[in-house]
């Protein structure tokens, strides 16, 4: 117990460690939200100087710091300048459509990913073996961008499946079933692009494991007492391999938030990655911090989990 | 006395024969297509005596541990026959193989890397049992008790982790997973090598009394001919994947015929003096 309080507090600091880092970072980059303001000559510089006054912005930065600690005490996370309205119920909106994705992704790609690798690391070196390697070494190779735009064309090309968006025109009147349908076939360019990007990397750490655990002598002892193949594969040295999986698997759930923000972009998914975007070019200051905590907040969660996992499924980690 | 023993327990049928074994690896080149092909053991003639310890010594790379793993029919050899209790069983496969494992099982060197790391002490004990279905639930857990005790550990240790146990203790756990299926050949892969003096002295007494109980019949690869001086009935010499001389200790030993033999046992005594000299050393 003490290993995960040991944890706990690190994350903590973690999280108050990266605000600060926010903090410093966004008042060293030029510019803030109302430097454009001032090109538009029907606004007068008083009017700019009165709104930045307003929102805080000619304070220095511990006490815009603070008044930023008080508004995340307060449930608002801040206080966006474009949208006029708390970071909160922006983020957790954008956040939503985000973890419909990349929950789907994440979960499609380790239900391939383990019994793939499994599967390769007992054949290794056969001809089967070769072929998945040498497709996961071209999908490691090709960039996430150039797997959406492929899919995007052959999808304008074919309209099998919606080009862009989340929902059809006309989501709105649609019974249920036909809502799931709409929402699944619109998912399915986005999914895919992610699930080719991450499954070439868990299928070869899932192999890599494997095989170093079906080499272990504890495994040729079981087999020495009549053990069958898949008992061997999915009960022994699974388990046995999980070590590197599980920390693997964390580092899938702390991508849930962020892993997908390129992708939302260019399929149009309205997600986090448009609103970060947008936060970033017109300087939109709490909203990109509110991102960044938020994906913080994942990771610090994903390793967490993984910590807590690997407790309970390995006697040597409790040990220590 | 030993080797009088011996000597009549081989008027009887030989408890493994093998004849003509062959098993040869075959290695790709890195950056080419090349294959290297490395003959593990080649044309392996042996019979091993029933309830006798037969030691089969060479030097490191000799193909001791391939003939062992062929023997325990962990690997397939590619050529030649293994007969087992009058069967010949190199061409088993499925079901037919897993009847037999019971009958042969085998101990490794590295003792900790031979436990499941996440299992305790009467899990790794109960573990042949559960895969053979002889026992299940209650029972199963009894009998691991048992075997630890036999074995010379406390029962009260069942549920600790394999890995808290010292080197010994670990080697005495996997000889209780061997022998809880009540095989007739055991074979000891260099398993007192990592072992203090004592310990190993320890373990040796425990296999003694074991055979004695169980009437096993054992096949030790040993780099230690001090050691295969003491306990071995018969010995086998290997050198480059074939058995170069084979008898009993004292014909091997006493008045070794094959070059190799004698390289190995004059390696032995250059130790010794080695040693010797290192004491006078430290004395002076």
């Amino acid at each position: 117990m003490k290993y995960l309080e040991r944890r706990l507090v690190h994350g903590a600091l973690l999280l108050i460690s990266v605000s600060v880092f926010c903090f410093l970072f966004t008042d060293l980059a030029p510019g803030n939200f109302f430097d454009e303001m001032k090109l538009n000559p029907q606004i007068s510089s008083d009017t700019v100087a009165a709104l930045r006054s307003q929102y805080g912005l000619d304070r220095p930065l511990p006490v815009r710091y603070e008044r930023w600690v008080e508004s995340v005490m307060r449930g608002e996370w801040g206080y966006s300048f474009a949208y006029n309205s708390p970071v909160r119920g922006l983020i957790l909106l954008r956040a939503g459509n985000t973890l419909l994705l990349t929950v789907c992704a994440t979960f499609i790609a380790w239900l391939i990913a383990v019994p793939l690798g499994v599967w390769t690391a007992s054949r290794a070196g056969s001809w089967t073996d070769r072929v998945c390697m040498s497709s996961t070494s071209f999908f490691l190779a090709v960039p996430e961008m150039v797997v959406v735009f492929g899919l995007l064309y052959f999808v304008i090309r074919t309209h099998a499946l919606p080009s862009g968006g989340m929902v059809s025109r006309g989501f709105e009147q649609f019974g249920f079933t036909e809502k799931m349908i709409d929402l699944a076939k619109h998912l399915i360019v986005p999914v895919l692009t992610l699930v080719l990007a991450s499954l070439p990397v868990l299928v070869r750490h899932v192999r890599a494991s494997m095989m170093e655990v079906l080499s272990s002598p504890f495994i040729t002892a079981a087999r020495g007492h009549g053990i069958t193949r898949s008992t061997v594969l999915f009960r022994y040295a699974l388990p046995a391999g999980a070590n590197p999986l599980i920390s693997l698997f964390g580092l899938s759930l702390a991508g849930l938030l962020s892993g997908s923000l390129l992708v939302e972009v260019i399929t149009g998914w309205p997600g986090l990655g448009p609103l970060l975007l947008e936060a970033s070019v017109s300087r939109d200051l709490y909203v990109v911090i509110g991102v960044v905590m938020s994906s913080t907040v994942f990771m610090i969660t994903g390793n967490l989990l993984a910590d807590a996992l690997l407790v309970a499924v390995d006697p040597r980690v409790r040990t220590e | 006395m030993r080797t009088e023993q011996a000597a009549k327990r081989a008027a009887k049928p030989a408890l493994v024969r093998v004849s003509g074994l062959r098993k040869q690896y075959v290695q790709r080149g890195a950056f080419s297509r090349r294959k290297f092909v490395i003959d593990a053991i080649r044309n392996v003639e042996l019979e091993i005596q029933p309830r006798c310890l037969t030691a089969l010594v060479g030097e490191s790379g000799s193909g001791k541990s391939t003939l062992a793993r062929c023997l325990a029919m962990l690997e397939p050899p590619d050529k030649g026959e293994i007969w087992f209790e009058g069967e010949e069983i190199s061409r088993r496969r499925g079901k037919e193989l897993a009847s037999l494992r019971p009958r042969i099982q085998m101990v490794f060197q590295d003792s900790a890397g031979a436990l499941n790391p996440r299992f305790s002490a009467a899990e790794i004990i109960a573990e042949p049992l559960e895969i053979q279905r002889r026992a299940s639930g209650h029972a199963l857990h009894k009998r691991a008790c048992e075997l630890m005790e036999e074995v010379g550990l406390s029962p009260d240790w069942a549920n600790r982790p394999a890995l808290e146990f010292s080197g010994g203790q670990r080697q005495r756990l996997a000889i209780a997973r061997a022998v809880a299926l009540q095989p007739a050949f055991l074979i000891l892969d260099e398993s007192l090598s990592n072992l203090d003096l004592i310990t190993q002295a320890q373990i040796l007494q425990l296999l003694s009394d074991l055979q004695g109980a169980h009437a096993l019949t054992y096949l030790l690869i040993c780099h230690d001919l001090t050691l295969v001086k003491r306990v071995a009935d018969f010995v086998l010499v290997m050198h480059r994947g074939e058995i170069v001389e084979r008898g009993t200790r004292q014909e091997v030993l006493g008045s070794p015929q094959h070059v190799h033999t004698r390289h190995l046992l004059s390696s032995v005594r250059d130790l010794e003096s080695a040693f010797r000299d290192v004491q006078l050393g430290a004395g002076s």
